[in-house]
């Protein structure tokens, strides 16, 4: 699709991408091309000395326990917090559905925790959870369960995974009960009439009809758990315990910040760049063409 | 409703109600604890809101946790600053180029446009070493503009924008043209007042995006004094062996949470909008 009508100007369309060049250039292709440089360079701590070694710390992170560990935990956290976050939602979505009188009451009352940032939403779960003030931590205890995400990994995981869920059922939710909202009433009707009851007519006719949608939702909830859960890795658990919630994004920041280890660091952000390609073009080739190009 | 199922009617009520409570709960559960003292907290928790509530909100914006030097009103200050920012920033300079790219033909022009599509295959999570010595040798850590720059570029804006001037009849142009307007003049006076909608609903989830921020000024804030509200909460948190002080904790935990959720609960048509607009 091009503008029929243009205005011929030779100098003013560059003057004006050119803030948006530049900021692009040096904070994103610049820095880019440094991680995938640095990639195949070996190169101490302090800068001094620096060689290339190929693919060699390539090599090095997928023979490394230590990240092959961390991509399992990244593959169990993302999947959990999409499969939780979305259920939920769907759920809920089906509910406010029925009750379109009230929808946008419950719309409301449901969609507001997506503004609370994953680092808050980290303190909130860390401090309900936490061994020695935590309300919950206290009510399990009173069930016999000890809880201790300092301590215990699986704990720590679970309580990541909910902390990471619970901000994005509400952005779910919007999708799936505009998705809902879209089902022509015909349909459901003449299920109805068929005698087809609630829980069937939802898995034979509302469900199917909701896959792109759900499609959707799956690409961005995995880009979610992927790169926005920083801030809840970070103040609940930093990772811990022994590596029980090491996230490949967390373990990027720790390598390359804390530990300078920077030939690794910048092998594992090239690792990466390539998931959010592939996921980018799973998004844009295979789902619903919303942006024409 | 398609059939009359009174009891699934209320089922579906008093689910629905089980779920807004249990998503609630946690913050429920922070402004509790902001209202009492640290002694009550530690002791037994309690279930409803206490008395210390303006001490502790007062305590945290005026003189902050012992464990940070800075009040939460200086930090709630700097958070609002990246966060307009990065709203203002990102907003002008997408309008600007998506203007550039649908109202001109000139050279590079798709090189421009694909150049600009890449940003979204690399979040800040992706390459964060480098970005951080791109910003350290332009002498940006710890400033305003190092927290707001890095983060202005967006695809994601400029094909919004771009997708709305293509809406825009051809007609305006020529008419615009006609009456002899100029490129700039048909920009500012006319389609800039017709992008108020997106701009609205941009605003809303940017802002969002903006205060929420947390990697970028975690890694190039250092200095006490320009902290964002999040990383001071952070910071309060890290006392080692020391007794955190969860009532100064609790309240600035809420402050952080005030103003994003104002935005979507009072612009709640911008927000959706922005939401299903953005795709992201």
């Amino acid at each position: 699709m091009e503008k029929r009508v243009v205005f011929g100007h030779k100098i003013l369309p560059y003057l004006l991408v050119t803030p948006q060049i530049v900021i692009t250039l040096v904070f994103f292709i610049w820095p880019a091309s440094q991680a995938i440089y640095q990639s195949v360079l070996q190169e101490d701590a302090f800068g001094l000395s620096r060689e290339f070694v190929g693919l060699e710390n390539f090599i090095y992170i997928f023979t490394d326990s230590v990240y092959l560990h961390s991509v399992s935990v990244t593959a169990i956290f993302s999947l959990s917090v999409a499969a939780i976050a979305m259920s939920t939602a769907l759920f809920l979505a089906t509910l406010a559905d029925r009750v379109i009188k009230n929808a946008t009451v419950y719309k409301t009352l449901i969609i507001w925790p997506y503004a609370v940032a994953p680092a808050v939403a980290g303190v909130l779960w860390f401090f309900l959870f936490n061994p020695t003030v935590g309300l919950m931590a206290y009510y399990l205890k009173l069930f016999g369960v000890h809880w201790n995400h300092a301590l215990n990994g699986g704990q720590a995981l679970i309580l990541v995974i909910i902390a990471a869920a619970w901000r994005q059922i509400s952005y779910n939710f919007l999708f799936f009960l505009a998705g809902l909202q879209a089902i022509p009433k015909s349909l459901i009707e003449a299920a109805a009439i068929d005698g087809a009851r609630p829980v069937k007519r939802f898995w034979t006719i509302v469900f199917p009809l909701l896959s792109p949608t759900t499609f959707f939702l799956i690409v961005v909830n995995i880009v979610y758990a992927f790169f926005d859960t920083f801030g809840v890795i970070h103040t609940i658990t930093s990772g811990g315990p022994n590596y029980a919630t090491d996230i490949m994004v967390y373990k990027v920041y720790h390598d390359g910040f804390l530990s300078l280890d920077l030939g690794s660091s910048a092998a594992q952000s090239v690792v990466l760049m390539t998931i959010v390609i592939v996921l980018t073009v799973i998004q844009f080739r295979y789902i619903e063409r919303k942006v024409n190009y | 409703m398609v059939e009359n199922r009174p009891w699934l009617t209320a089922m579906t009520h008093a689910c629905l109600i089980l779920g807004v409570i249990v998503l609630a709960f946690p913050i429920y559960v922070t402004f509790v604890a902001s209202t009492h003292s640290l002694e009550t907290i530690t002791s037994y928790f309690p279930l409803l809101p206490g008395d210390q509530l303006i001490e502790n909100y007062t305590r945290a914006l005026t003189v902050g946790s012992r464990d940070v030097g800075a009040t939460v009103g200086a930090m709630m200050f700097n958070s609002f600053i990246m966060a307009i920012g990065i709203t203002c920033g990102k907003i002008a300079i997408s309008l600007l180029a998506a203007y550039a790219i649908v109202y001109f033909r000139f050279r590079f022009r798709m090189f421009f446009f694909w150049t600009i599509f890449i940003t979204l295959m690399l979040p800040v999570e992706v390459r964060i070493l480098p970005t951080y010595k791109v910003v350290a040798d332009l002498h940006m850590l710890n400033s305003y503009s190092g927290l707001i720059f890095p983060l202005i570029a967006s695809a994601t804006a400029t094909f919004l924008f771009r997708q709305f001037f293509m809406t825009v009849p051809d007609e305006l142009c020529e008419a615009a043209r006609i009456d002899g307007a100029g490129p700039l003049r048909f920009f500012f006076d006319i389609l800039l007042p017709m992008s108020r909608t997106s701009i609205a609903a941009l605003f809303v989830i940017l802002f969002i995006y903006g205060w929420n921020q947390y990697l970028w000024p975690l890694l190039i804030t250092t200095d006490e004094s320009h902290y964002t509200l999040l990383i001071g909460i952070k910071r309060m948190l890290d006392v080692g062996e020391g007794q955190a002080e969860w009532q100064i904790i609790m309240a600035s935990t809420m402050l952080a949470m005030i103003p994003p959720v104002l935005v979507v609960v009072f612009m709640q048509k911008q927000f959706v909008r922005g939401m299903t607009e953005t795709e992201k």
